[in-house]
């Protein structure tokens, strides 16, 4: 598997980058607030969740896998860790610990059965989407948890660049980017995952062990979704057992706007990031325009077939 | 969203079951369908209809829909619960235009429905209305908020349900017909936009999404100082944001349920003041109604106001409010 052969189209490398500055270009001639190192700084904080949500997703849908039980996944960790200490009384880092090792669990019941049990990847995630449901309603008695401790909220606080607070969340977010895209481009395990999507077929056959770099791509995913959990704790304030409802499909879109295959083996984990980055950019824009959150939504589906339309034109174009 | 749909398949086995096994017994069959299973406010409300339904001897089946806005959840739950032996349905529309054609169905074979919490459009697709005024809910809050102001130019962010839908434009449209602003009548499912009302988000109830919302007006206008949010959880996001925007002191929010967790937020000052409703006296409202109706042929028709109270912790002179003790006393209709 040498490098040149998996590398991407420009137009599908390109394309969320260029979508991502005629976004802003268009929303700095609308209103004069959009372009301050601030209004991007809150951008950011408000993907940080769906965000690294996503990069859990992207390793899955480059192995041409998908996960539909993220955001549950990831609604069920922020339940566990902020009951565990309001109810138990567990140090944050004990409680947080708990959380992450729930989600990573769910990572690893998913990965398991796609590998041994050999089921599609989509339907056991919708399984495993709606037990996570279930066992956070029931266990949370539908009931947001706010009594947790200060150690829990830390990465929710800011620090100062000048006039601009970033959140320490969003700093975490963009390091776990630059991390997995490393791993990824640089690392035998994290080429391991671009050719099992590629063609799991040929890549057994030269000796790497498909299945062992696909459980591990779905117990990474939940360490991920654990790491979200905790964002998203530190972000509200609170264990929201309705949160997490739409964070799949909407972690989806950021990888698919972001330029990854669904047919996986192709893709760049920094282009998630964009695609994340274009539904906060359009969200935030649209309620300084003073106009209807719905276009966000008219726009983001337009895009999704654009960035799909894309990869499948340029992979016949490839053949 | 098709885990939902899942969900909700799951839900309904269990409810023909549970209502094959109703069928059996002689006693009074009631439905009662939610808009969903999982907001607090209608957690309540079937827990009424519970307590009510065990004491006069009813069998209760429930069911909902599987996000706010289903329509056809809450009409495949309806069929069920007929065909189960209910006489009597108890339902807050998700859809208030779309779920009539089923409901007349329902009522050409006999059977009362009573809409709880939120009318149908029209209203007199149903044969009774149990439920809270939403625009006098928000109508109250506005008047506080004008005390609460004292006098001070209001410049104010509304974090809205989601476009369309009755309660959220009744209560907007309340709020600033309380405050003695231009607004629209409790008919219209528009959200009025005086020039006071700088921003509008949709926060669609949520909390993180109130969260948002409230840091993208703060970003187009930092001095927003008054909020009004279209229930507790969307109140508490909108709080995390003023506070890190450290402006939590000098704006004031205001909002409506009345859950005990929103009673709580008043008490620690993260809600200046929210008009109370009682879910739970709906819903044992309606299975009364349903018992006696099974049992006479009597049906019920028309409005019944089940009442909003507005709690504040800090009282304003002229504005007639309860205090954070007596909200939670009352929180969600638990007496």
């Amino acid at each position: 598997m040498n490098k040149t052969s998996i590398k991407l189209p420009p137009i599908a490398t390109l394309g969320p980058f260029i979508a991502l500055l005629l976004a802003c270009l268009f929303f700095a001639t609308q209103s004069e607030r959009f372009l301050s190192a601030q209004n991007f700084s809150l951008i950011l904080q408000q993907v940080m969740v769906v965000g690294v949500i996503a990069i859990g997703q992207t390793l899955i849908i480059l192995t041409a896998g998908i996960d539909l039980s993220c955001g549950m996944v990831m609604a069920l960790g922020s339940v566990v860790m902020t009951k565990f200490a309001a109810d138990f009384g567990l140090p944050a880092p004990a409680a947080i610990a708990c959380g992450i090792a729930v989600t990573t669990l769910f990572g690893l019941v998913n990965g398991l059965l796609v590998t041994k049990v050999k089921l599609p990847s989509f339907i056991v995630t919708l399984g495993t989407l709606n037990i996570a449901f279930a066992i956070t309603q029931l266990y949370s008695k539908s009931q947001t948890v706010t009594d947790i401790p200060d150690g829990m909220t830390l990465l929710g606080n800011t620090f100062r660049i000048g006039d601009t607070a970033i959140v320490y969340g969003a700093v975490l977010m963009l390091a776990l980017y630059l991390l997995t895209w490393f791993a990824l481009r640089e690392t035998k395990p994290g080429r391991h995952v671009y050719a099992v999507g590629n063609n799991p077929e040929a890549t057994r056959l030269t000796g790497i062990a498909t299945e062992k770099v696909l459980l591990s791509v779905y117990v990474l995913a939940g360490v991920f979704y654990g790491i979200a959990s905790l964002l998203t704790v530190a972000r509200t304030g609170a264990g929201d057992p309705n949160a997490g409802q739409t964070e799949n499909l909407d972690a989806i879109t950021a990888v698919v706007l972001g330029g990854t295959s669904l047919f996986g083996g192709r893709g760049v984990v920094l282009g998630t990031l964009v695609g994340a980055l274009i539904v906060g950019v359009f969200r935030n824009g649209l309620t300084l325009m003073g106009v209807s959150s719905v276009y966000q939504i008219l726009v983001t589906g337009i895009l999704v077939i654009l960035a799909v339309a894309t990869d499948q034109l340029s992979r016949k174009g490839a053949r | 969203m098709s885990f939902h749909n899942t969900t909700i398949r799951l839900g309904l086995i269990a409810a023909s079951v549970a209502a094959a096994c109703a069928a059996q017994a002689a006693e009074p069959v009631i439905g009662l369908i939610t808009k969903t299973e999982t907001n607090p406010f209608f957690v309540k409300m079937k827990e009424g209809a519970d307590a009510e339904a065990r004491k006069l001897g009813a069998k209760l089946l429930s069911a909902a829909g599987k996000s706010d806005g289903d329509n056809a959840g809450q009409v495949t739950a309806m069929e069920n619960m007929i065909a189960a032996g209910a006489k009597t349905i108890l339902i807050t529309p998700s859809d208030s235009k779309a779920i009539v054609p089923a409901i007349k169905k329902a009522r050409e074979q006999g059977v009362m429905v009573i809409a709880l919490d939120s009318p149908t459009d029209p209203e007199n697709a149903t044969d009774a209305l149990f439920a809270t005024n939403n625009y006098k809910a928000g109508e109250l809050i506005g008047a506080y908020a004008k005390a609460a102001l004292g006098g001070k130019k209001p410049v104010i962010a509304t974090l809205d349900l989601f476009p369309g839908h009755p309660v959220g434009a009744q209560r907007h449209n309340g709020f600033l017909k309380g405050y003695g602003l231009s607004s629209l009548d409790a008919k219209s499912n528009e959200l009025a936009k005086p020039a006071e009302v700088v921003c509008m988000a949709d926060s669609y109830g949520d909390r993180s999404k109130g969260q948002t919302g409230m840091e993208n007006c703060l970003q187009k206008n930092p001095a927003i100082n008054l909020v009004y949010t279209i229930n507790e959880p969307a109140a508490a996001g909108a709080y995390n944001a003023l506070k890190a925007a450290g402006k939590e002191k000098d704006v004031v929010i205001v909002s409506v349920d009345g859950g005990c967790a929103g009673v709580a937020d008043v008490g620690k000052g993260v809600i200046a003041a929210t008009s109370q409703q009682y879910p739970l006296r709906m819903a044992a409202m309606g299975v009364a109604a349903g018992v006696e109706y099974a049992k006479t042929g009597k049906k019920v028709s028309g409005y019944t106001d089940t009442g909003v109270t507005l709690i504040a912790s800090k009282p304003q002179a002229g504005v007639d409010s309860k205090d954070v003790k007596t909200g939670t006393d009352l929180c969600w209709g638990a007496k």
